[in-house]
């Protein structure tokens, strides 16, 4: 086993038990985490066996097999922020709804407590 | 009719905008939208006689309006009508407002729109705003001079669209929620108004902003113009894969 083997090896591995931890720990949704694990398990293959890498490198005419790694890598990562950056604005979205929400809520509320109480101005 | 108030930070004024419009018109209702103050807007706003409704956190002036605009929707109002914290507009142009409402959804008070206003801007906030004004007015059919005025009334069926979609970025408040408008159909028309300084706080007029205000304008439109519409974000729905189950932590 050449170094850069073990190295992979061990940086896949480590990927795995760390998502595992965090899926026992509540830490991680099964839909973040199986994506992740994805990309581990291909790390970890590739990493096992490098062969697997250099005939697709030989395959779409890559002359330096870790640059085709350095590809598909920055385009995953990429697509992954990509699709976090729209998690967010859903979420930025719903949240503001609800403050939205909360805010019609507590006028709501407030006008039905002073209702009992006599108000100052009539309302049109 | 309701008159919404979007207000953030506006202490030194609030009330005194509030004050105005119920001594103009004692007849309508103000509703403030406290935009996640710090400052003591929302109780100055109270004591002045507006009702007020206090958003959690600071969501911009889209996220303001749009509040206001589910009140109205919801409160059965005829008529809404959006008006500055900062005494920026005079709540005496109202009528001439509102009589536009009769042949028109959506009626904007704006500078510019005669040749002796007093307002004048220059530099790159001038031309920002011309094209703004531009495009806008090809959109709808119809010539308007200031497509950034906070000053407007709409319409039962215009509020229903403002309710529903009113973006919460920044320039999205006016000019993306008048280019919904026109999409979906409403129609928008102007009225001139003397706009005039703010009572207190500053403007932001330095050329670097006045810049940022430019690009952000053009940004601002290009989205709004290839946007679909109405919003893809499925805003006050269950999540797609099901009512969403966090981890019992």
């Amino acid at each position: 086993m050449t170094s850069a083997t073990v190295l992979g090896l061990a940086a896949a591995i480590i990927v795995v038990i760390t998502l595992f931890e965090m899926l026992r720990r509540h830490r991680l949704r099964e839909k973040y985490a199986l994506i992740w694990f994805v990309l581990a398990m291909g790390s970890l293959t590739v990493a096992a066996f490098p062969a697997l890498l250099y005939g697709l490198a030989d395959l779409l005419n890559v002359q330096v097999p870790s640059n085709l790694v350095f590809f598909i890598a920055s385009l995953l990562l990429l697509a992954m922020s990509l699709q976090h950056s729209f998690e967010i604005g859903k979420l930025e979205e719903r949240t503001r709804t609800l403050a939205e929400e909360v805010a019609l809520l507590r006028l709501s509320i407030e006008s039905t407590e002073s209702s009992t109480e006599p108000t100052d101005r009539s309302v049109e | 009719m309701l008159v919404i108030v979007p207000a953030w930070n506006e202490q030194d004024s609030v009330g005194a905008t509030v004050r105005e419009i119920l001594g103009v018109h004692p007849e309508v209702d103000v509703l403030v939208v406290d935009d996640g103050s710090g400052d003591a807007t929302a109780e100055r706003a109270e004591a002045a006689g507006a009702r007020v409704a206090r958003l959690p956190f600071n969501l911009g002036v889209g996220g303001a309006m749009r509040t206001g605009y589910r009140h109205a929707v919801r409160n059965g109002y005829d008529i809404a009508v959006q008006i500055d914290a900062d005494g920026q507009h005079d709540p005496r142009f109202l009528p001439a407002l509102i009589a536009e409402l009769d042949h028109a959804d959506i009626c904007i008070g704006v500078r510019f729109a005669k040749p002796d206003d007093p307002y004048t801007v220059r530099g790159p906030r001038r031309w920002a705003m011309y094209l703004l004004a531009r495009v806008l007015s090809r959109l709808a059919g119809t010539r308007l001079t200031d497509v950034t005025s906070g000053f407007r009334a709409c319409n039962r069926r215009a509020m229903q669209v403002f309710a529903e979609h009113y973006p919460a970025e920044y320039l999205g408040d006016t000019v993306e929620s008048l280019v919904i408008a026109t999409r979906v159909g409403c129609t928008i028309t102007q009225v001139p108004i003397d706009m005039r300084r703010r009572t207190a706080g500053t403007a932001s007029a330095s050329p670097a902003r006045a810049a940022l205000f430019l690009f952000r304008a053009v940004v601002a439109l290009g989205l709004a113009l290839v946007r679909k519409w109405p919003a893809s974000f499925d805003e006050g729905v269950v999540g797609e894969d099901g009512p969403i189950s966090l981890d019992a932590a």
